[in-house]
C-alpha cells in the first residue's frame, strides 16, 4: 500500500506522470491513491523529495 | 457556464490559455477549466523564454518579465565554463518570467476576447459516445456538471489525468522524468543577465542544474535529475541542497517548488475523436532544455485552429484532427524536438570526463548566434573527433 507523506509532499504531479497504471491523481493539492495502486514503486523513485513509501507490510 | 461550447479546454496554463484565446478572437465559444483556485499558481516552472518565442504569441511586458537575459554559462563537471554571448536581437537572448502574471495575462486576453473562464473545477470524467470525446464532467466544489463540447482541448499538464482516461496512454518512462527541485533565492551575488547551466553527473545525473535570474540579488536555483537516477539520500531536493550549501550559504529561500518535466519523444498520436492534446500533457517539452512554455503556447494555438476549421466543417473525428498532429510534427518546434532528443540522448550518456573536454573545447568559440545547433556545429568543427562519435546525431545537425 503506497503511503503519501503528506508533510514532505509538494504536489507537484511528478509521480502522477510515470504512474503506468493511471492510480495517482492531484487533485488541486492533495495527491489521490487509487485502487489501481501496484505498489511498483515507480512513483516513489521518482518523487523530486521524497513523499512517497511502498508499505513495508 | 453553458452546457456546450465549440471548445471546451482542460488547464489554464499557457497551452489551454492561447488556444481559448484564439477560438474566442474567431468568435467559437470556449471554456477554460483549471482545477485550481488560482490560475498561475503553484509555479511549476524555471520560468526562461527566448525573446522570439514568446513575442510570438505575446507582446512582452515588464509585468510579467522578471529579467532579462543577455548570456549564458555552461559549466563543465570541473567547474570549466563557458559563455555563450549575443550579438544579435540588442544583445537580448530571452526573459526569465513571472508566470505567475504570466499565465494570469494570458488567461485574462483569453476572457476578453470572449472566453469563459471556471477555476477550482476539475474535469473528473471524459463525456464519451461512441469511443468520441463529447465533454466532461467538471466539479466544482462538490457539485458536478457535464458539459458538452464540439472538441475537448486537454491542456492539464505533466500531472495529465485527461487523455489517460480517454484511452491514451500518456505514461512517461521512469528514465525520461526529470525530477525536479527549485528555490527562489535571494540576497545571492549572481550576473543578473546570464542563465547559468551546471553539468555533471555529481551535480545532476542525467540532466542540469541551472540559475535563472529573477532580478539583480534573486535566481531561480533548479535542478532536474532522471527519475532512474532519483532515490533515498540521492533525490533531486538532496543535490539542490548540497549545491545551494556549497555556492549560496547565505542565500535566503523564499519559494519552494517542485516538479516533474517529460524529457521523452512526444505522444505517438496527439488526437482522437473529439479530442486533441497539448503542451506538457502532449510530451512536447523540449527533451535537451526541458522548456515547455513556447511548445505549449504553439500546440494550444495550432489546437484551436485546427479545431475551428473542423467544426466549421461539421467534422470533429480523428481524421478531422489530425492536421495538427501533422503540422506540429513538420513545424519548427517539431523537428527540434526530435533533433534534441537525440542531442539529449547522447549527453546524458557523457562521463564527466568527456564532459570536460568538449565544454574545454568549446570555450574557444566565439558563437554569434545563440543556439544549441550552432554550438554542436562548432562543436565538430573544432574537434572532428567528436563528428565520430556524433556520428549517430550528424543527419540531426547539419
Amino acid at each position: 500500500m503506497l503511503k503519501v507523506h503528506r508533510d514532505i509532499c509538494g504536489y507537484c504531479g511528478c509521480c502522477v506522470s510515470v504512474c503506468k497504471e493511471g492510480a495517482l491523481e492531484l487533485i488541486d493539492a492533495y495527491l489521490e491513491v487509487g485502487p489501481g495502486c501496484t505498489d511498483c514503486g515507480v512513483c516513489a523513485k521518482a518523487c523530486p523529495v521524497g513523499a512517497l513509501e511502498v508499505g513495508r507490510e | 457556464m453553458k452546457k456546450h461550447y465549440d471548445l471546451l479546454i482542460i488547464g489554464g496554463g499557457p497551452a489551454g490559455a492561447i488556444a481559448a484565446r484564439t477560438a474566442a478572437k474567431a468568435g467559437l465559444s470556449a471554456c477554460i477549466v483549471e482545477k485550481r483556485p488560482a490560475i498561475g499558481a503553484p509555479v511549476r516552472c524555471a520560468e526562461g523564454i527566448g525573446i522570439e518565442s514568446l513575442a510570438e504569441f505575446v507582446k512582452p511586458d515588464p509585468c510579467f518579465i522578471s529579467a532579462e537575459m543577455q548570456r549564458a554559462a555552461i559549466v563543465a563537471p570541473d567547474g570549466t565554463t563557458m559563455i555563450l554571448d549575443s550579438e544579435s536581437a540588442g544583445g537580448k537572448v530571452g526573459y526569465v518570467l513571472d508566470r505567475k502574471v504570466f499565465d494570469r495575462e494570458l488567461v485574462w486576453q483569453a476572457a476578453e476576447a470572449g472566453a469563459d473562464v471556471a477555476v477550482k473545477t476539475r474535469a473528473s470524467a471524459p463525456i464519451m459516445n461512441d469511443g468520441k470525446v463529447c465533454g466532461a464532467t467538471l466539479e466544482f466544489c462538490g457539485t458536478k456538471t457535464d458539459v458538452m463540447a464540439d472538441v475537448v482541448v486537454a491542456a492539464d499538464g505533466v500531472e495529465s489525468k485527461f487523455s489517460k482516461w480517454c484511452g491514451i496512454d500518456t505514461t512517461v518512462p521512469l528514465r525520461e522524468i526529470m525530477s525536479s527541485a527549485q528555490y527562489i533565492v535571494t540576497d545571492i551575488d549572481i550576473d543578473p543577465h546570464c542563465t547559468v547551466f551546471c553539468l555533471g553527473n555529481n551535480v545532476a545525473p542525467q540532466g542540469y542544474l541551472w540559475v535563472f535570474p529573477k532580478g539583480d540579488r534573486t535566481a531561480n536555483v533548479g535542478i532536474g535529475i532522471s527519475g532512474m537516477k532519483s532515490g533515498t539520500g540521492h533525490r533531486a531536493k538532496d543535490y539542490l541542497d548540497r549545491y545551494m550549501a556549497a555556492k549560496f550559504p547565505n542565500g535566503k529561500t523564499i519559494e519552494w517548488i517542485v516538479g516533474g518535466v517529460s524529457v521523452c519523444r512526444p505522444l505517438a498520436c496527439t488526437v482522437t475523436d473529439g479530442l486533441i492534446i497539448t503542451g506538457d500533457a502532449a510530451r512536447v517539452v523540449d527533451p535537451l532544455t526541458g522548456g515547455g512554455i513556447y511548445n505549449a503556447m504553439y500546440t494550444g494555438d495550432l489546437a484551436a485552429k485546427v479545431a475551428i476549421d473542423a467544426i466549421e466543417k461539421g467534422d470533429t473525428s480523428k481524421s478531422a484532427l489530425m492536421p495538427y498532429d501533422r503540422q506540429w510534427r513538420e513545424s519548427k518546434m517539431g523537428q527540434t524536438i526530435e533533433r534534441n532528443y537525440h542531442i539529449k540522448e547522447y549527453m546524458i550518456n557523457l562521463t564527466d570526463a568527456k564532459l570536460n573536454a568538449i565544454i574545454q573545447t568549446a570555450t574557444s568559440i566565439n558563437l554569434k548566434e545563440f543556439s544549441t545547433l550552432q554550438l554542436a556545429k562548432e562543436l565538430v568543427k573544432r574537434d572532428p573527433k567528436l563528428l565520430l562519435e556524433l556520428a549517430v546525431l550528424k543527419g540531426h545537425i547539419k
